[in-house]
């Protein structure tokens, strides 16, 4: 059962206060990814940090598919699915910036962001890590018969470990209301899809488990979210677990800093120009209608200004104390 | 308390079905559950009594594993049987990259009350992959509890304990004590993580011990009485938490130690007894502190070889004997 959203379909139904939602919450994670990606330029960011710029059709249009109570697993590369799930901003920046307020005390950066409040339960920063624990959580609403469903979020890279093959061999015997969303990006760190995954699909790979399997233009978020949607769907009424690949591409390189000797900037250059998310969505809205022009500039410069307060909550917030360390590993502790 | 005598498998039987009686939450996962009633007996009954709630699975350690994680994440309180201990080695990512440190990364959001099973140790013939005793591998990572049990009613009491407790502990149980029979208390009762037990009371020498050569200790204890030296024997009973003033107590007491595991010799936790021995009882201490643990080689097969490998009560013998002789008056 190996599909494809036609691109060419007419926009489907949904209102158009749910796109201008859609279209908002796309621009502060571009916004959000690129006052992190200078913040950490700026040495202001410790560690590490890996953006999605590019990306976000497939997560936002992802997650627009789910209930505030259903569950999502992220990855390293996870700040926009954290955002996409309705995480607020600014704990996220006090996170990113190692201080008290964020939203794991300081201990988890950039990586290891998680609202359990939320029903995110963590971006992992093991590629491939959140595929078991998601099939934990499917149990568990399988268990308390709910009708609550987990979306994984993983990279073509991921794609290649034995916990993707656990996992959705797991979920498809146990029927657990799970969707495996892969936005491929094309490079796993530095290596080409084209070259370590064989077959060349990752959707076509549901077949072996006797799932649905999706292959959808992860630039266009409302083909994404109509697909993820029909997975979700699914899932939430007992049919169990489906795989939806993405399309899509990272402007960014594996993490601030790379090099990128694997590809060229004509590479990128060509996806911003013909293929970017946001600007393919604001020019189908205004065609439709749906927006104007001073709409799409206002949205713009509101978010931003979101986005410095998020910033100077995070800078203005107090570090931990160096003890807050030796707190939380153990529930009494 | 009155007693009876049953085997730990029946004892174990008895936890689980007490506590899944008593919290819904509580569900086991893992491999031959059902149509086997567990490799060792385990959860022999339990299937009929809570059907859903006793889940087979695909040979997939490491989805076992995170399926536990992921299920204590949201609301659930798993056990997990992983057949054999050796198998944590299929699933270390989910144990220590995962379950151990998913609280403390997260800043505390969640917590993850999950039992990991994992029936340890040799004697059976098991070869070099079915034999090894690798609790002290995660007391080395700070996240879960680790509890080793002696003997019936430890394991029954602790089991409880495991379950209830809202960290994840990782439970090794040594194999040859699942049909092993003994007393154990009829009413309900919890032995708290964290408490060692002095199951011999003695004034020349403490033992330090845990799991199987907690029994080895004692018959050693018995010999030793015969040629005039006391020997106190402590049941460490969890090595994370570790009951150290228990140890303490013993030590400044008897004024030597030595610690006696069936893990290898080198690296394992009789040199962190040892050296915690060192920095906080050196004043005490008359003789230098011993250990015994396995010789540093994979577990071989055949029997000579095998009981040759694993400490026995002659080689505790002797070792009391060397430092006895060794401690100054």
């Amino acid at each position: 059962m190996h599909s494809s959203a036609d691109s060419n379909a007419p926009i489907i139904s949904i209102s158009a206060s749910r796109k201008k939602a859609i279209l908002k919450k796309m621009i502060q994670i571009r916004q959000f990814e690129e006052r992190a990606g200078e913040l950490f330029h700026q040495k202001l960011i410790p560690g590490f940090i890996h953006l999605s710029i590019g990306q976000e059709a497939s997560t936002v249009g992802s997650c627009a598919s789910l209930r505030p109570d259903d569950y999502i697993i992220s990855t390293h590369r996870g700040h926009a699915h954290i955002l996409a799930k309705g995480a607020d901003p600014k704990y996220m920046f006090a996170e990113l910036l190692g201080k008290k307020t964020g939203y794991c005390k300081g201990k988890g950066g950039s990586m290891h962001i998680a609202d359990f409040s939320l029903g995110i339960l963590g971006a992992n920063g093991v590629v491939g890590g959140g595929f078991p624990i998601m099939v934990g959580a499917g149990m568990s609403i399988k268990l308390r018969k709910t009708d609550q469903v987990g979306m994984v979020f993983f990279g073509d890279g991921a794609s290649n470990r034995g916990t993707f093959h656990e996992a959705a061999n797991m979920a498809a015997v146990f029927k657990l209301p799970i969707i495996f969303v892969c936005e491929n990006n094309n490079y796993a760190s530095t290596s080409h899809a084209k070259v370590m995954v064989a077959g060349g699909s990752i959707a076509a790979r549901a077949k072996a488990y006797d799932m649905p399997g999706y292959t959808v233009d992860g630039s266009n978020v409302l083909d994404v979210l109509e697909v993820v949607q029909r997975a979700v769907d699914l899932a939430r009424s007992g049919g169990g677990p489906s795989i939806v690949e993405t399309a899509t591409y990272r402007y960014r390189g594996h993490f601030e800093g790379d090099r990128q000797e694997y590809r060229t900037i004509q590479e990128i250059n060509a996806h911003r120009m013909h293929r970017d998310p946001i600007a393919r969505f604001e020019k189908l809205l205004v065609a439709y209608n749906t927006i104007n022009l001073d709409y799409i500039v206002k949205i713009w410069h509101e978010t931003a200004e979101d986005i410095e307060k998020a910033i100077h909550f995070g800078m203005e917030s107090p570090l931990p104390a160096p003890e807050d360390a030796l707190k939380g590993l153990f529930v009494n502790s | 308390m009155r007693t009876r005598q049953i085997s730990v498998s029946k004892a174990i039987v008895e936890a689980l079905t007490e506590e899944m009686q008593r919290d819904e939450s509580i569900f086991i996962i893992g491999e031959d559950l059902v149509s086997h009633g567990g490799i060792f007996n385990q959860f022999k009954g339990l299937p009929a009594l809570f059907k859903d709630r006793i889940i087979d699975t695909p040979i997939s350690e490491t989805s076992i594993v995170g399926c536990g994680v992921g299920a204590a994440l949201t609301g659930m309180r798993p056990i997990v049987d992983m057949h054999f201990a050796d198998f944590v080695t299929t699933a270390m990512d989910e144990i220590v990259n995962q379950m151990a440190k998913i609280r403390y990364m997260f800043g505390g959001q969640a917590k993850v009350p999950m039992v990991l099973w994992a029936p340890d140790g040799g004697g059976i013939s098991a070869a070099a992959q079915h034999s090894q005793s690798l609790g002290t591998w995660f007391v080395h990572t700070p996240g879960p509890k680790v509890a080793v049990p002696s003997a019936r009613a430890a394991v029954k009491g602790l089991l409880k304990a495991a379950i209830r407790d809202d960290d994840p502990v990782m439970f090794f149980q040594h194999k040859k004590l699942f049909g092993k029979r003994g007393a154990v208390p009829e009413e309900e009762y919890v032995i708290p993580l964290g408490k060692a037990a002095v199951k011999r009371k003695g004034k020349d020498i403490t033992i330090i011990t845990y799991s199987r050569m907690t029994s080895v200790c004692l018959e050693a204890g018995r010999r030793l009485a015969d040629i005039g030296i006391e020997a106190e024997v402590i049941d460490l009973r969890t090595l994370k938490p570790l009951d150290f003033p228990a140890i303490a107590e013993s030590v400044q007491k008897t004024c030597c130690a030595m610690v006696v595991h069936e893990a290898c010799l080198t690296g394992g936790f009789g040199g962190e007894i040892a050296a915690c021995i060192g920095e906080e009882l050196f004043d005490y201490l008359a003789a230098p502190v011993m250990r015994i643990g396995a010789k540093d080689v994979p577990m071989p097969f055949s029997p000579v070889m095998e009981n040759f490998v694993l400490p026995q009560v002659e080689d505790v013998c002797a070792c009391a004997e060397k430092i006895m002789k060794r401690k100054r008056k």
